[in-house]
Formats: structure tokens, C-alpha cells, sequence
């Protein structure tokens, strides 16, 4: 058996970083020359005229004024939707089924962070909490977020899918849409006894909602500010740093072995001494915790909760997992990164370009679209699903 | 498996015996029908129209009582859902002893609703739907006792004309209710001379990132949504941390304690937040001391908007029940004599004004508020300050 070196170690902390990046950046390099030509054929079109009259700008500088902010919101919501792909990813690699409940899992990691910092405003202590205390207050919420998500997965996989593992695949799928019913209503129903409320808003504290200038340039004559929201930033950052986690834990640990001997072949590795329960259940745990994390970021990024506040984000990962070929780690990381991109492309030019006939409203339809096609074309994504090494 | 076969009969014996409970006639019951959201994200205003027909039920059915009827409260929830809406009607309607039903708190779900209502001849007043189809169908059965849409959304624009605001963005939630009066105020502020950058729809909860990015980019005086609380209130914050300063307008679905909790103080930042409504604070109302009383000591809270519309509306059905009642010699009235009734009333004395229904069932004249939200705290809600209150008859 070979041992892990050290060299070997920092090398699955530094490649996962080095993909992000060229992930991020070929993306965003992508879609801005996409816009860009788009915008170039546009000048002179109605789209062009009816900028020129009402905010006196032309389609060209209106695009290249717009596109670092837009490139930012796809960032930050890009990474949020890998986190949550990550989970469908990692079951599907180990049991070959798509864990709808995934979505609820979110949720619940939303719902127990929020409601920690709910509890902790009520005692008085985010506010005076000093310069550092608010991200201690999220690391913490962070961790609860985690825990409970996990916890339930577990709890999930224990009583939902496992006495069903043998059966054929249509039937724990079943379950899942299950589960995913049951959670968001028990998340109701603990809501509505406890609170009284149906959707929390998380607390306002600390400087999250500041926002950091980046950097500003001039396009025709007209000066254009980039700033970034010191959430967005923490979206980003809490995100990368989760991924790289798991690429580690499954790349480069005793423990992340034992997940892809499972996922290559199940009975052989359970002849090879591996506990298969076991690794699954660290699965599911790992996979949920991802995707409390997400919960809580997404609610820490867009305030506002409702028990089924898992559903859109959730479908859309599902989405980026199949998008980068689902079962594939990397897969799921730049399946999530473009469907960001593209929606928040779609949500911010769209209206534009069209004269307002086809709107923002129509920016989820590019998700589906996506879907639709990757089945068409190219049912194992863009990076393949991973036979060989799945998980 | 033998034992679980007798587990499932007794289960079932049970429950049918439950059911031959129910089935005891009872000739001489009255029922009063409410339709509104008791789940979900607009619980808190629909639970207090209940609340406000349950207390008027107890305070005003007594002249009922002493002619033979046991007057009941069927409250119903719709969850803000037509379908929901839709099917709760049809079992309404299938119950011989419901003479009125009061509700729906959204007009997406009262319109498809009430054509059930219409075909079985079941009169509905409508404490809070300003949809103008909601009366303009001609139905005998439908009336309302609050403004409507196409005045309401002219009243934001001109508001908003009279604040010298140049230009506005416009956005909706694409229901019946949110972007039919979205197309309103567009219309009159275009009249008016407010250039509008944009008109879209949308229903997004979350994350308005995107959506932002072009209203932002036009830079606009004033963005307006037509939609519920739960929408807009997270679209404004966002706005606001974006470095938007400009002027939020919004509709009577704005008009929730819930707004304060969602959009914080950002609502009072940069050039405020407004919001027209058909219902002022249950205190703007002459006639409402003793009904905000009296709410707060059975409920423990102030009244949600509309509460107080619903008080009336069920002391409208009420009225005409009995005088439907006393015309059929003190027997249970037909559903088409209480429809008639409701529509005849005559300077009916309600808690929110004096109420004469028009041909269509609008009021002959109704009451106009714009309102700034002026603390960022719930419970302050009902003390928001009135900045225009007007009354206008509903366009022929």
C-alpha cells in the first residue's frame, strides 16, 4: 500500500486550486467574448437605439460597463451551486442515484444557521462582538449549518436509502423525492411551532453588506467603479476553501481511498476489509455538510429563507453536476461555475438585448435549456462521468 | 400480516364513525365561508382576516341567534394558491348551509375562485381584492369593499410625479394582481412624463443579483414593484447594498409588519420607501377605536391591514342574511336572495365607512393611501405616517 508523501498531499491542496482558477477565468473569458461579439452585431439595432434614448449610452459601452459586476454575481453564485453539486456528485459517484433530497438538505444547513444567529442576536453578543467577532459568529454559524445538514443526511441514508440499496435504482429515487417532501415540511412544521414565521431573514451584522472597491476604468470617457460586496467575497472564499477540503479528503486521505475503492466496486471492496456502511454513511455526511455550508453562505449572500428555499438552487446544481458529468468532482466544480456565469449573463443582459420582450424572467430557462441539451449531445458532460474513479 | 389487517379495519371503523358524527343534521346552521392564506409566506395578513370575521361573527350575530339560527365560521385557507383557491370553492359551494363567504387576499386566486361562487349563486364580499376583473365580470355575487388597481397603481404614479421623480423602473411578480397594477402606474406615469427604463416580471425570491444589474446600470428615480412584501422587500434591501439611493414604491401588498423584518432600516435610507394602499392602518378609520380594542384583547395583537375590512365584510353578509332570512318568514334563506341583499345595502355603517356598492360591486366611493414606512420596526407597522390620502370613485 502506498503511502501518502507529503509532496503528494500538497499537491491535491494546490491542483484543485489551480483548476478553480482556470475554471473562473475560462469561463468569464468565454461569456464576456460572447457578449461582447453580441453586443458589437447589436449597434444600430432597435436594443442599441432605445439605450442611446433612455440612459444615452451606446449597447458596446453599456456591455463593457456592466460586464465586471455581472462577472463578479456569476463568481460568487457560481461557487455556491459547485457546493451543492458536490453532494449530488458525491452520492451519485457511490450509489449511482440521484439524491433529490439534496435540496432540503441545503435548506436545513440555511434554516440552523440562520436560526443560530437568530439565537445569538437575541442574546446581544453579534453586535458587541468587536472587529472580528461577526466572522467568528459565522464561522460558527457555519459549523452548525454543517453539522445539522450532515447530521440529517446521515439520518437520511440511514433510514431512507440503505434498506433500499439492493433494490433497483428507480426505487431509492423514489424515496429521495420522498424525503425531499417530508424535510421541507418538517421544516414547516418546526418553523410554524417554534417561530410562528415561514421564511427567517438572517441578522444584520458586522460589515458584511460593506463593499470593497476593486478597482474602477474608464470606458468612452465614462468612469465605471468595481466593487464587491464583503459577503460576496466571503462567498467565494468559504467556497474555495470547502472544495479544496474535499478534494483533499477524497484525494489524498486513508479515508478518501476507502470512498473511491466503494465507488469503484462496491463487494470488492467490502472483500478488501472496507466497511461499506460506514463509508457511505461518511459520504452522505460529507455531501451534506458541503451543502449546509451552501445554506447558510446562500443565506448569509441573499437574506431571506423559506422552507423551500432549497428547491430552485438545488435543481439548478443538479443541472451543473450532470453539465460537468455527474459522479466527476471536477465535473461538478465547472459545471456549477458556468451555470453561474450563465445566469447571471442571461439575468443582467437579456432584458437588454431584447428591448425588454424577453426579460430577466426567462433567465432560469437557460439552466433547463442547458440541461436538455447535455442529455441530447452529450449525456456524460463535459469532463465525462468518472467510471473508473467515481466519488 | 393478520394482526395489521385488524389494526386497518379498527383505523378504519374509527375514522368512519367520525364521519357519521358529522353527517347530524342540523338544519337551521348558518355558515359564513373565509377564504385566505393561514400557511405559508402571507399567513400573517390572511390569518388576521379571519380574525377580523371571527370577532365580527361573535359580536354581530345576535340578532340571528334569537331568530333560530346557529351562525358558524368556515374559515378556509387558500394558501395564496388559485388552485387551492379554486378547490376549496367548489367544497364551499357543495355545503348547503354557507350563505356568504368573505375573502381571498390575493386577486389571482378570488378570480378564478369566484366563477365557482357565481355558478352556485353564493354571494362573496371581498375585504382586499383590487384586481379590476374582480368586478368588472358584472358578477351579482362578487363585490368589494376596497379600492382597485387601475386607480391604486395611478395613485403611486402620481405620487410619484408629485415627488418630481423623472424617470422609474418598473417591476412585477407576473400574478394577476402584481403586474396588472404595474401596468397602471406605468401608464399614468408615462402620461404624467416619467420616463420608464423598464417593465419585467419576475418571480425570483432570492437572488436578484442579476435582475439588478440593468436597473442599476439605468439609474432610476424611482423603481416600483407590483407584487407582494415577501418579494419586493428582499429585492429593495439588495437594491440598497448595491448603493441604490433612490425611491422605493410599492402596492397594498407591500402593507405587511412583515416588510420592517425583511427589509430592515435600508427601507428608510436614500429617498425612502412608499407604498399605495386601498387599506389605511386599522386607526385612520373613524369607527375602528372599539374593533382595535377589542382585536387586541382576544388576538394580543394589533390588526394586520385588512382585518378591519373583513370585519366588515362579514357584518355586510350578516346584515343580509337576515334580511334575506326575515323576507323568507324566518326560514333559511336562498344563496340568491343574501347575493341581492348584499348588493342593496344602503349607507351601511361599517367600521371603515359608510359602504354603497356601485352596479358592479365596486364602492361607490373608495379610499386611497400612500404611505411612507417610517421605522424599521414590526411592531411600529401600524404607526407608518400617511403622506396622501385621497377618495375617488372607481372608473365606469
Amino acid at each position: 500500500m502506498r503511502r501518502i508523501t507529503g509532496s503528494a498531499a500538497l499537491r491535491e491542496l494546490i491542483l484543485p486550486l489551480g483548476r478553480m482558477a482556470i475554471f473562473v477565468l475560462g469561463a468569464g473569458a468565454l461569456f464576456s467574448a460572447i457578449m461582447v461579439v453580441l453586443a458589437f452585431l447589436c449597434r444600430g439595432s432597435g436594443a442599441d437605439k432605445l439605450l442611446l434614448s433612455t440612459q444615452h449610452v451606446d449597447i458596446l459601452t453599456y456591455t463593457l460597463s456592466n460586464l465586471p459586476q455581472v462577472l463578479i454575481d456569476g463568481v460568487t453564485l457560481g461557487f455556491v451551486y459547485a457546493a451543492i453539486a458536490l453532494g449530488y456528485t458525491m452520492v451519485y459517484g457511490v450509489l449511482q442515484f440521484i439524491n433529490f433530497a439534496h435540496s432540503e438538505i441545503f435548506a436545513i444547513g440555511a434554516f440552523a444557521g440562520v436560526e443560530f444567529l437568530i439565537a445569538m442576536n437575541g442574546l446581544g453578543v453579534l453586535a458587541t462582538s468587536g472587529p472580528l467577532g461577526p466572522y467568528l459568529y459565522l464561522t460558527m454559524a457555519l459549523v452548525v449549518g454543517m453539522a445539522a445538514a450532515g447530521a440529517i443526511a446521515m439520518l437520511m441514508e440511514r433510514t431512507a436509502y440503505r434498506p433500499l440499496r439492493d433494490s433497483p435504482r428507480l426505487v431509492p429515487l423514489i424515496s429521495a423525492i420522498g424525503v425531499s417532501f417530508a424535510l421541507q415540511d418538517i421544516i414547516r412544521l418546526i418553523e410554524s411551532l417554534t417561530t410562528g414565521q415561514f421564511y427567517r431573514v438572517i441578522p444584520t451584522f458586522g460589515t458584511f453588506d460593506n463593499r470593497l472597491p476593486l478597482f474602477s476604468f474608464t470606458v468612452s470617457s465614462a468612469p465605471v467603479a468595481v466593487d464587491i460586496q464583503v459577503k460576496s467575497l466571503i462567498v467565494i472564499v468559504a467556497a474555495v476553501a470547502m472544495l479544496v477540503g474535499l478534494n483533499f479528503i477524497v484525494n489524498a486521505t486513508k479515508i478518501g481511498k476507502a470512498i473511491r475503492s466503494v465507488a469503484q466496486d462496491r463487494n470488492t471492496a467490502a472483500l478488501m476489509g472496507i466497511g461499506v456502511d460506514a463509508v457511505i454513511s461518511f459520504t452522505f455526511l460529507l455531501g451534506g455538510a458541503l451543502g449546509g455550508a451552501a445554506g447558510v453562505l446562500y443565506a448569509l449572500k441573499f437574506t431571506r429563507i423559506d422552507p423551500y428555499v432549497g428547491f430552485m438552487p438545488g435543481i439548478k446544481a443538479f443541472t451543473a453536476a450532470v453539465l460537468g458529468g455527474i459522479g466527476n468532482l471536477t465535473g461538478a466544480l465547472l459545471g456549477g461555475i458556468v451555470l453561474g456565469m450563465l445566469e447571471s449573463f442571461a439575468g443582467a443582459f437579456l432584458g437588454t438585448f431584447t428591448m425588454g420582450n424577453f426579460g430577466s424572467e426567462y433567465k432560469d430557462m437557460f439552466a433547463f435549456l442547458v440541461l436538455v441539451i447535455v442529455i441530447l449531445f452529450k449525456p456524460n458532460g463535459l469532463l465525462g462521468e468518472q467510471v473508473s474513479q467515481k466519488a | 400480516m393478520q394482526k395489521r389487517l385488524v389494526l386497518v379495519l379498527t383505523v378504519l371503523a374509527t375514522i368512519s364513525l367520525l364521519f357519521v358524527g358529522c353527517g347530524a343534521p342540523a338544519s337551521k346552521v348558518i355558515k359564513i365561508a373565509t377564504q385566505s392564506p393561514l400557511s405559508g409566506g402571507m399567513s400573517a395578513v390572511g390569518t388576521d382576516i379571519k380574525n377580523g370575521a371571527q370577532l365580527a361573527l361573535e359580536q354581530l350575530s345576535g340578532n340571528l341567534t334569537k331568530m333560530g339560527f346557529k351562525v358558524e365560521l368556515a374559515p378556509y385557507d387558500d394558501q395564496g394558491n388559485p388552485d387551492t383557491g379554486v378547490a376549496n370553492a367548489k367544497n364551499i359551494v357543495a355545503d348547503p348551509a354557507v350563505l356568504a363567504i368573505v375573502g381571498h387576499y390575493n386577486s389571482g386566486v378570488q378570480i378564478p375562485s369566484s366563477e365557482e361562487y357565481h355558478a352556485s349563486g353564493l354571494a362573496n364580499i371581498s375585504p382586499a381584492n383590487t384586481n379590476p376583473k374582480v368586478t368588472e365580470r358584472g358578477y351579482l355575487e362578487v363585490s368589494r369593499i376596497c379600492g382597485r388597481d387601475d386607480v391604486q397603481g395611478a395613485v403611486g404614479a402620481q405620487f410619484a410625479a408629485a415627488q418630481k421623480m423623472k424617470s422609474a423602473y418598473v417591476l412585477h411578480d407576473k400574478t394577476a394582481y402584481g403586474q396588472g397594477i404595474a401596468e397602471y402606474f406605468k401608464r399614468e406615469a408615462e402620461t404624467l412624463g416619467i420616463k420608464v427604463l423598464g417593465f419585467e416580471g419576475t418571480e425570483e425570491k432570492a437572488n436578484f443579483d442579476s435582475i439588478l444589474t440593468p436597473i442599476l446600470a439605468s439609474k432610476p428615480d424611482v423603481i416600483y414593484f407590483g407584487g407582494m412584501f415577501d418579494q419586493s422587500n428582499v429585492l429593495f434591501k439588495q437594491a440598497r447594498q448595491k448603493g441604490y439611493m433612490g425611491m422605493f414604491i410599492s402596492d397594498d401588498g407591500y402593507d405587511s409588519s412583515d416588510s420592517a423584518k425583511i427589509g430592515g432600516d435600508v427601507l428608510l435610507k436614500g429617498a425612502g420607501t412608499y407604498y399605495s394602499t386601498v387599506s389605511g392602518p386599522a386607526n385612520v378609520y373613524p369607527g375602528t377605536a372599539k374593533f382595535i380594542a377589542d382585536f387586541k384583547a382576544k388576538f394580543g395583537h394589533d390588526p394586520q391591514p385588512f382585518a378591519a375590512q373583513s370585519y366588515d365584510c362579514v357584518a355586510i353578509a350578516l346584515q343580509a342574511v337576515e334580511t334575506a332570512a326575515k323576507a323568507a318568514g324566518n326560514k333559511m334563506p336562498a344563496r340568491a336572495d343574501v347575493a341581492n341583499a348584499v348588493r342593496a345595502v344602503k349607507d351601511f355603517p361599517g367600521i371603515t365607512g359608510t359602504i354603497n356598492f356601485n352596479s358592479k360591486g365596486d364602492l361607490t366611493t373608495a379610499k386611497y393611501f400612500v404611505i411612507q414606512v417610517s421605522s424599521a420596526d414590526p411592531d411600529k407597522w401600524a404607526n407608518n405616517k400617511i403622506a396622501q390620502t385621497l377618495d375617488i370613485a372607481p372608473p365606469q
